[in-house]
């Protein structure tokens, strides 16, 4: 799960980490009674999405009246189709110098790895290309925790040009900061881009939190309710991730999911979505990945892929059975494992496509897509 | 021989009495694995399909024995479990969980390094070794002796790809699924190196998916053996930044996409399979 901007910086408020002072509005005129208080402000459209910047979604307004006229324009906008209703308005600080700091996981060494760069403000994966030399790496026990002399060494990397001792010690002080608020959160990412450097100290002027979802239970984060299919199908125990394409895909297991996604694209057609039933599923789970799968208007045709362990074929085609007279879209089944019988049998006198294996299913429905348009 | 476990090993069952550990418990013992024990905290003293429970992991040791555990503990409860089979000098931990904190696991990692216990998964299907035992859920029929190692990252596609292969008339040394998450235990690397020792086993198939490098690590190692190895690598349709229901199935801008793990093996002089009856194909060929 991923936080805005102003719910990062608010932890990090929380933790010590110097953020400049804001708040978060949702009309111009508030920006304008911010911008009063606080002089020249930054103002940030909070959208779930990267490249706002480039996009028009911050604007810097040194006066009161410039900062009504800005916040109007941004919340009247669309970033890559999310509307804008908040913003971030915060005192500008001028940086000096713009510096990167990011802890994230790494998969291979199975532990924290903290990330500093000289450079920031950027992409860390722009960086990455450009100049990986730049960027320094620490990776951490997660059995004892960042050291001192660790975060000692990272800050001091960041000195080579400019910093002076003092400030230097602020960013060893914030990395041990930044290190707890990441265990303490759950995060997968924790991440300070730019850390600036400026004439009052240092300072956090963006702020990037992703939290595991799989840790949520012991965390206190609600998720947003956006209405969206994802959304649906994480209720009902599923998991789905919508794609370009006009076949509905409907499969157990993620591994099998995306194998059968992949024949689709192999034999021409598009997948409009990839959809996890998950380990055991029943009817009712069956009759919610249909509902789901085929609100998509662009669907013009449906595979359905399972391979039974814990989930019973005879209750899958039940599921099926159901919902068939809600759908439009052709369906293309394919049925193996436990009860696979019958389940067959089952679907037999229903107006459905049977196949015998994923390649002859994936094949099948990628015709029935194409024949339809 | 297969790898990991056989007729011997004797199987301990953490969270037996749960609704999937007793049903699984039971799938085991049908299969003709040696289940010595179960536990559960606070159910000592009763038992599961005449499999005697215990309060403890160390009680279970000290009365029955075990040297390997399955675990099917909630999420939330999972780590604390692997930490317990590991303190109990449990050799074998497979850990059949979906869905703990990653940062459970890297605790968990680091506290493996200075221990002598292996763990697979978490969030797998576990290890089957045809006619011999199963230490996990893969299901029972499926199976065919053989000489074909398997190692996945995937649950049904691995099942998928078994029962092709059986019907095909080509039988596994041993199965292992390594698990969906992106922090776990054992690695296609390590998995490999015990296939490269097993006498049984004469070539091997390999399943990743999108996220991460374990398929890219294991390459160097690949070259060096001398059985063939198989890769098939699914998510080709995924899309950066999305996570494709593993946990760790998820590629960004900075790597970990399909197409750059089948570049790489294919780069190595590595078999790459397009499909899982082409897994079928490209195993005939070999063995031919």
């Amino acid at each position: 799960m991923k936080l805005y901007e102003y719910d990062a910086k608010e932890i990090f408020k929380r933790n010590n980490i110097p953020v400049p002072e804001g708040s978060l509005i949702s009309n111009p005129g508030d920006a304008e009674n911010l911008a009063r208080k606080l002089g020249p402000v930054v103002i940030k459209a909070q959208v779930m999405i990267g490249g706002r910047g480039k996009a028009g979604g911050i604007a810097i307004a040194s006066n009161p009246q410039e900062a009504y006229q800005s916040a109007k324009r941004i919340l009247g906008m669309s970033i890559k189709g999310l509307p804008v209703n908040k913003l971030l308005v915060e005192e500008y600080k001028k940086p000096d110098k713009e510096m990167y700091l990011g802890i994230t996981i790494d998969r291979a060494a199975k532990c924290p790895l903290v990330m500093v760069c000289p450079e920031g403000g950027i992409d860390i994966e722009e960086i990455a290309k450009t100049s990986p030399r730049e960027i320094v790496k620490m990776y951490i026990n997660p059995l004892t925790g960042i050291h001192d002399y660790q975060a000692r060494t990272l800050a001091n990397s960041l000195n080579a040009n400019s910093l002076n001792k003092n400030k230097s010690l602020m960013i060893a002080d914030i990395i041990k900061k930044l290190y707890r608020v990441f265990i303490d959160y759950d995060c997968t990412l924790a991440e300070i881009n730019p850390l600036a450097d400026t004439q009052e100290g240092i300072f956090a002027l963006d702020a990037k939190m992703v939290i595991d979802d799989n840790a949520l239970f012991r965390q206190d984060f609600r998720e947003e309710e956006t209405g969206s299919l994802e959304e649906m199908a994480k209720k009902n125990g599923m998991s789905y991730v919508g794609l370009d394409g006009y076949i509905g895909c409907i499969v157990n297991g993620a591994g099998l999911a995306m194998a059968t996604l992949d024949m689709i694209k192999q034999y021409g057609g598009e997948p409009a979505n990839f959809l996890d039933l998950r380990a055991g599923a029943n009817e009712e789970q069956m009759k919610n990945a249909l509902r789901i799968v085929s609100s998509n208007k662009k669907i013009k045709a449906i595979i359905i892929n399972v391979f039974g362990g814990l989930t019973k074929c005879d209750k899958v085609a039940r599921g099926i059975i159901d919902v068939i007279p809600e759908i439009k879209a052709p369906l293309v089944i394919r049925l193996a494992g436990t009860n696979e019988n019958e389940g067959r049998v089952m679907l037999e006198k229903c107006r459905v496509t049977m196949a015998s294996s994923s390649e002859e299913a994936a094949s099948a429905v990628v015709e029935l897509g194409h024949s339809d348009k | 021989m297969g790898i990991l476990i056989n007729k011997d090993t004797r199987v301990l069952v953490q969270g037996i009495t749960g609704h999937e550990g007793s049903f699984q418990a039971k799938q085991m013992q049908e299969f003709g694995t040696n289940i010595v024990a179960g536990v559960t905290p606070g159910r000592g003293g009763s038992d599961v399909y005449g499999i005697p429970v215990f309060d403890s992991v160390s009680d279970a040791v000290g009365k029955t024995n075990p040297d390997a555990s399955v675990i099917f503990v909630p999420p939330k409860f999972a780590a604390d479990a692997i930490f317990e089979a590991i303190d109990s000098g449990i050799e074998l931990i497979v850990c059949i969980t979906e869905g703990i904190p990653i940062h459970d696991m890297m605790r968990v990692c680091s506290y493996l390094e200075s221990s002598s216990s292996r763990l697979i998964g978490p969030n797998c299907p576990g290890i089957t070794t045809p006619k011999v035992s199963k230490a996990g859920i893969m299901p029972n029929s499926i199976h065919r002796p053989g000489n074909i190692g398997i190692v996945s990252r995937s649950g049904t596609l691995t099942y998928e790809i078994i029962d092709l292969l059986s019907k095909n008339g080509i039988g596994q040394s041993t199965s292992v699924g390594i698990g969906g998450d992106p922090v776990s235990g054992t690695s296609f690397l390590d998995v490999l190196e015990l296939f490269e020792h097993d006498t049984m086993t004469h070539a091997v198939v390999l399943v990743g998916e999108i996220g991460g490098t374990a398929e890219e690590d294991s390459i160097g190692f690949i070259k060096q053996m001398s059985k063939p190895v198989i890769g098939y690598i699914v998510g080709i349709s995924a899309p950066p930044g999305k996570t494709m229901g593993h946990a760790g199935a998820i590629a960004s801008a900075g790597g970990g996409t399909a197409r750059e793990k089948i570049a790489a093996f294919e780069k190595a002089g590595i078999t790459v399979a397009k499909s899982p009856m082409d897994i079928v194909r490209q195993v005939n060929n070999i063995m031919r």
